[in-house]
């Protein structure tokens, strides 16, 4: 399995969404965002990559804006094809929302969820075309 | 949120919240406003539930416990609209879990809609079932599900559910075929499919690529056609390249075949990755140059693996050179990695060497995740050629290392300087160094040490280096097998005919530390070696000479005052005695016990002064017994005096009332019918494990409990091993837990029956939730033949356990201590009735718990300051802070001032200290776990009304 968790956490080290692929009490969860987010809040991005070891995880993070999204995956995966995988969401969404923002995700937590639960399976990218990812949330917006 | 005004309305409360109580307080309300609802309106439209479903998933992201509601959400998954179901599944899946058992509930929901006929609702049933199906699941989908394969649509998702299905229970899930399949499914066209498809077939293949030979021409197949962009929809092009995810994943899936047979499909995947390699330039746009990134650092991956031809391979070895010296920090990162990897293949290893200096820079990088990569590097590249460069830059790093690496460093450079020593003194300066700088090293460097004493000849240097270490840490191998320490002192002793005189007087020294050390005191040992220093002390080299004289007196004097140690335990057990036979009549026994316990020092400085015979040299050198006080403390604790045994038979055989008043005295054992007496002090073993890591916890005729412990930050792992020592098995063994509430432990199975003369090692993991001195409790009982055996035993998973001990400059002391300012973080208390130590004695006694005194930091020469860390799952790793301000005029009495960030931890740590500075055998708090204070009668001085030598008069005073 790739995929262990994705999270989208604001620069207060807020959490906006979590999504795990694998089980975690809310302790074993709290512990490990807190250290996270700690981690990688305090790096540099200019100067500093995006990966942090962390525990067995590695974790792979982007900054867009105020809103961070931080991946964490097995020890053997591509990382770099990890970081495009953010940036892919990160288009979806903005083609859904239109320039996304946190305030964005906030309010739609839902609708984050449907991306990604049709863009990742159990930990694998399962899925990378914009439209056959947004098929289900206009299926869902017709309904109304 | 579509419609959902309620939610929207919550949502933005929370963002309001100006801290995380009035989130909190929110949170709570809105959950009482859920339950509520839950409750009053069965008749829940699902469009309200759908609402509050929302809000429970909204709560659990924020991290607070929703532990109601599942039914709700379970049962939108049966909901007839698209909406209102599709959140069903989604909540679901993210509050259950597979061993939920609520999650039961939907399987015959979503067993309906993956046979219903809708595709939509079919996808986000696998999709559940993909991501937290369990065992049930997989009993009663697995046909249905298989079923899926074959038909036009959602194919790859059944693929990928049914995955899922068969890791969890392969034997409920029938993976006859699947190879078939699996092809057919690579032969799909579109590309959705394929991403998924490949994700099945890189699980797949990870576990055994035997059988799936068919799919590996597909794969080169699928990879020739994106990367040569045919037939690819704009859909699946990502800034121009053909999906690098399923390149990616294509790629990976090849590197699980261990070779390619076919010539021709070899030659078509050499072509394409060669195409890779080639083709792959810098561009400007970052999104552009990291896909097409990912996809060449997996090529490079997979040419590794293939490891054939050997021009591409140093086309990748050039590639990675290139990558580990660019400006792009990411790139930078994989490219050390990749090297690490590419060190796997025999000849890649002396291009690799060439960029040894760019490596070392990169050792200095300002991101430690790059460092991390530069040391993995460098330690797999490290032979003989270049270990002396590589093991001196990592002593270097050291010193400036952050915290969370040294240990991983010092560990692989002082394995790299023995794997490639080319000269012992070359060896030794690194294991000075590394002995210097790092604490956690000793035991290995003494281990070490004591290998090379082994050999034949060593240089005169090895032997002054051996003895110097083995007599500082000699000790931390007491119990391995030949470093006791009569075994230490005969092998350094075999050497002292051959070296040089200047080495003689280093060797005494030695042997005095040895003879300091030994724990028990060796009768033996100390004959041994004051006939060494008797021989010597007519040495003409005055050097030796003296040394020999001053060691000689100064073991000698220890030897007196652990006589009047001796004697001061024994009198304490007899004054025990008649106070317990007074609290066993008090109507609250088990609250009546503690206060004779806890005159330790006191009664030891009473029976001092007993008229008995040769005591009265030590009574006259009472302020010298000072001086090696320290050591006498650590016999009382660590373990009975040699003597003792016999005296303790005696009063058993007195006064009829048998040994077991000690176990009472601890715990009540609960029965008088447990005829089985327990051997040795089970409150002194308790009290030598707090402070040490393995040992006797508890012993009588039949069984044996020993304990050894490893920690780690806020975890532990302690593992009981019990032995039967007798010859028929003792059966009905039970083995409980009763956990204080501030620690997480988890007992591993304890067997039933163990067998004659076997030991059965039960490892128990022991996770530390917050500061707090309460203790843990082992309920432990077995059967011999018909008689029941129990015992409380209190387990050594103490408050220091969780401490790592730091040195602080003063730099770094001064301006935390200035910022924790005054209650509740700070505390101060004036500490009366402690017992009289001097200042090096203290020291030693703080370091032996973990509390490192960080010495000349407090201008004022008789206070000590001091740091430590302290790790739990709640404060997180917690600098603590310590003063001790004494009192030369009196040694009883001090001041105390603890600080850290936590209140809890503040308050605890400061009693912890009082207990320890007031009382040997510390552990006896714990009389009363549920008393908070239960040393307050001791923090006032002994009344002087009380006549410090008259036993009698005290215990009166006690009672």
């Amino acid at each position: 399995m790739g995929i262990r968790f994705i999270l989208m956490v604001n620069k207060q080290g807020q959490t906006r969404l979590a999504q795990y692929y694998e089980w975690l009490t809310l302790e074993e969860r709290r512990a490990l965002e807190g250290e996270i987010v700690r981690k990688c809040l305090a790096r540099n991005d200019q100067q500093q990559c995006s990966f942090v070891e962390h525990r067995n995880y590695k974790i792979v993070y982007r900054r867009y804006a105020s809103l961070f999204f931080m991946v964490g995956v097995d020890d053997d995966e591509n990382e770099l094809a990890i970081l495009e995988f953010i940036h892919l969401l990160v288009e979806t969404m903005d083609k859904h929302f239109g320039n996304v923002c946190e305030l964005d995700i906030m309010f739609h937590l839902e609708k984050a969820h449907f991306m990604l639960e049709e863009m990742v399976m159990n930990g694998c990218i399962v899925e990378t075309s914009k439209a056959n990812i947004l098929s289900p949330i206009q299926l869902m917006d017709k309904a109304h | 949120m579509s419609g959902m005004r309620g939610l929207s309305v919550f949502i933005s409360d929370i963002r309001n919240c100006q801290n995380k109580e009035a989130e909190r307080l929110r949170v709570d309300k809105e959950l009482g406003n859920i339950r509520t609802c839950f409750k009053n309106d069965k008749g829940l439209t699902p469009y309200k539930k759908k609402k509050y479903v929302w809000k429970m998933l909204y709560i659990h992201m924020l991290g607070y416990d929703v532990d109601f509601g599942h039914m709700e959400a379970v049962s939108l998954i049966s909901a007839p609209k698209y909406p209102e179901k599709q959140v069903g599944y989604i909540v679901t899946s993210c509050l259950l879990n597979e061993n939920h058992d609520f999650l039961r509930l939907a399987i015959n929901a979503v067993r309906n809609d993956i046979i219903g006929r809708n595709e939509t609702y079919q996808c986000l049933a696998l999709t559940l079932v993909g991501n937290i199906g369990g065992r049930e699941f997989a009993e009663s989908l697995a046909p249905d599900v298989q079923k899926l394969l074959l038909q036009a649509s959602c194919k790859e998702k059944a693929a990928l559910c049914l995955l899922r299905l068969f890791r969890k229970n392969p034997d409920v899930v029938n993976a006859d075929g699947w190879a078939d399949r699996m092809a057919q499914l690579l032969d799909e066209r579109d590309l959705g499919v394929l991403t998924s498809s490949m994700s099945l077939l890189v699980s797949l293949v990870s576990n055994d690529y035997e059988g799936y030979s068919s799919c590996l021409p597909k794969c080169v197949k699928i990879l020739e056609r994106l990367a040569r962009n045919q037939d690819v929809p704009q859909e699946y092009t990502y800034y121009g390249i053909p999906s690098p995810w399923l390149q990616v994943k294509t790629m990976r899936a090849l590197q699980y075949f261990p070779t390619i047979e076919d010539p021709s499909t070899r030659r078509s995947l050499f072509e394409v990755l060669q195409r890779i390699l080639m083709g792959t330039d810098v561009v400007k746009n970052v999104n552009k140059n990291n896909a097409s990134h990912a996809v060449l650092f997996e090529a490079l991956s997979l040419v590794m693996h293939l490891n054939a031809e050997k021009e591409m391979m140093s086309q990748c070895v050039a590639l990675l050179g290139k990558f580990i010296s660019v400006r792009e920090p990411n790139i930078r990162y994989l490219g050390l990695e990749n090297m690490t990897r590419m060190l796997m293949i025999t000849d890649a290893q002396d291009i690799i060497k060439k960029h040894q200096p760019q490596i070392i820079t990169s050792l200095k990088d300002p991101d430690i995740s790059i460092r991390r990569r530069a040391l993995d590097l460098l330690y797999g590249m490290c032979d003989v050629s270049n270990a002396k460069g590589i093991v001196e830059e990592l002593l270097q790093y050291l010193s400036t290392a952050e915290f969370s690496m040294r240990e991983e460093l010092s560990l692989k450079a002082a394995i790299l300087a023995e794997k490639f020593a080319p000269d012992l003194s070359w060896y030794v300066d690194v294991i000075l160094q590394l002995i210097d700088n790092a604490e956690i090293l000793l035991p290995y460097a003494a281990s070490k040490v004591r290998e090379y004493m082994d050999k034949i000849a060593i240089h005169e240097t090895m032997v002054k280096v051996s003895a110097y270490i083995l007599g500082e840490y000699g000790h931390l191998l007491a119990r391995r097998p030949g470093c006791s320490a009569r075994e230490l002192f005969g092998i350094l002793h075999e050497k002292l005919p051959t070296v040089s005189s200047p080495t003689i007087p280093l060797l005494l020294s030695t042997y005095a530390k040895l003879l300091m050390h030994a724990q028990p005191p060796d009768i033996e040992l100390q004959k041994q070696i004051w006939n060494v220093f008797k021989k010597y002390e007519s040495s003409i080299d005055v050097e030796i000479q003296q040394r020999a004289v001053e060691y000689f007196e100064l073991t000698y004097l220890v030897e007196d005052v652990e006589d009047t140690a001796d004697q001061s335990a024994i009198k304490l057990r007899a004054q025990q005695l008649p106070s317990n036979a007074l609290v066993l009549a008090d109507p609250q026994p088990v609250n009546g016990t503690p206060p004779p316990l806890k005159l330790d020092h006191e009664s030891a400085s009473q029976t001092q002064s007993q008229p008995n015979g040769d005591l009265s040299k030590a009574q006259s050198q009472i302020p010298s017994a000072d001086l090696v006080g320290e050591m006498v403390d650590s016999l009382a604790i660590e373990a009975p005096p040699v003597d003792m045994g016999s005296h303790q038979r005696v009063y058993r055989e007195e006064d009829g009332i048998p040994d077991e008043v000690d176990g009472t005295a601890i715990v009540p054992i609960g029965d008088q019918a447990n005829k089985v007496e327990p051997i040795g002090n089970i409150t002194e073993r308790f009290n030598a494990l707090c402070l040490k890591d393995s040992g006797v916890l508890y012993e009588d005729p039949y069984i044996q409990i020993g304990v050894k412990a490893e920690w780690r930050g806020h975890h532990g792992r302690l593992v009981l091993f019990l032995g039967n020592k007798v010859t028929s098995p003792l059966t009905s063994v039970q083995a409980l837990i009763q956990p204080p509430a501030h620690l997480k432990l988890e007992l591993s199975l304890v067997p039933d029956t163990i067998p004659p003369r076997a030991q059965v090692q039960c490892p128990l993991e022991v996770m530390n939730i917050r500061p707090s001195r309460d203790v843990a409790v082992l309920d432990f009982s077995y059967k011999f033949g018909t008689s029941m055996v129990s015992a409380k035993l209190r387990l050594p998973a103490v408050l220091n356990k969780f401490l790592q001990p730091l040195q602080l400059t003063s730099e770094e002391f001064f301006p935390q201590w200035r910022s924790l300012s005054g209650p509740p973080l700070k505390l101060q208390e004036v500490v009366r009735g402690v017992r009289p130590l001097s200042l090096p004695e203290m020291e030693n006694l703080f370091n032996s718990f973990r509390v490192t005194i960080c010495p000349g930091l407090d201008p004022n020469p008789n206070n000590l300051v001091a740091s430590t860390t302290f790790y739990s799952e709640n404060t997180r790793p917690m600098l603590c802070l310590a003063r001790i301000e004494t009192d030369p005029a009196d040694r009883t009495q001090l001041r105390l001032t603890v600080a850290s960030g936590d209140s809890t931890l503040t308050f605890e740590l400061k009693e912890f200290i009082k207990e320890q500075l007031i009382a040997i055998p510390m552990g006896s708090r714990a009389l009363v776990p549920a008393v908070p204070v239960p040393a307050a009668p001791l923090a006032q001085p002994p009344s002087p009304a009380v006549d410090a030598n008259d036993p009698g008069a005290m215990l009166a005073g006690l009672l």
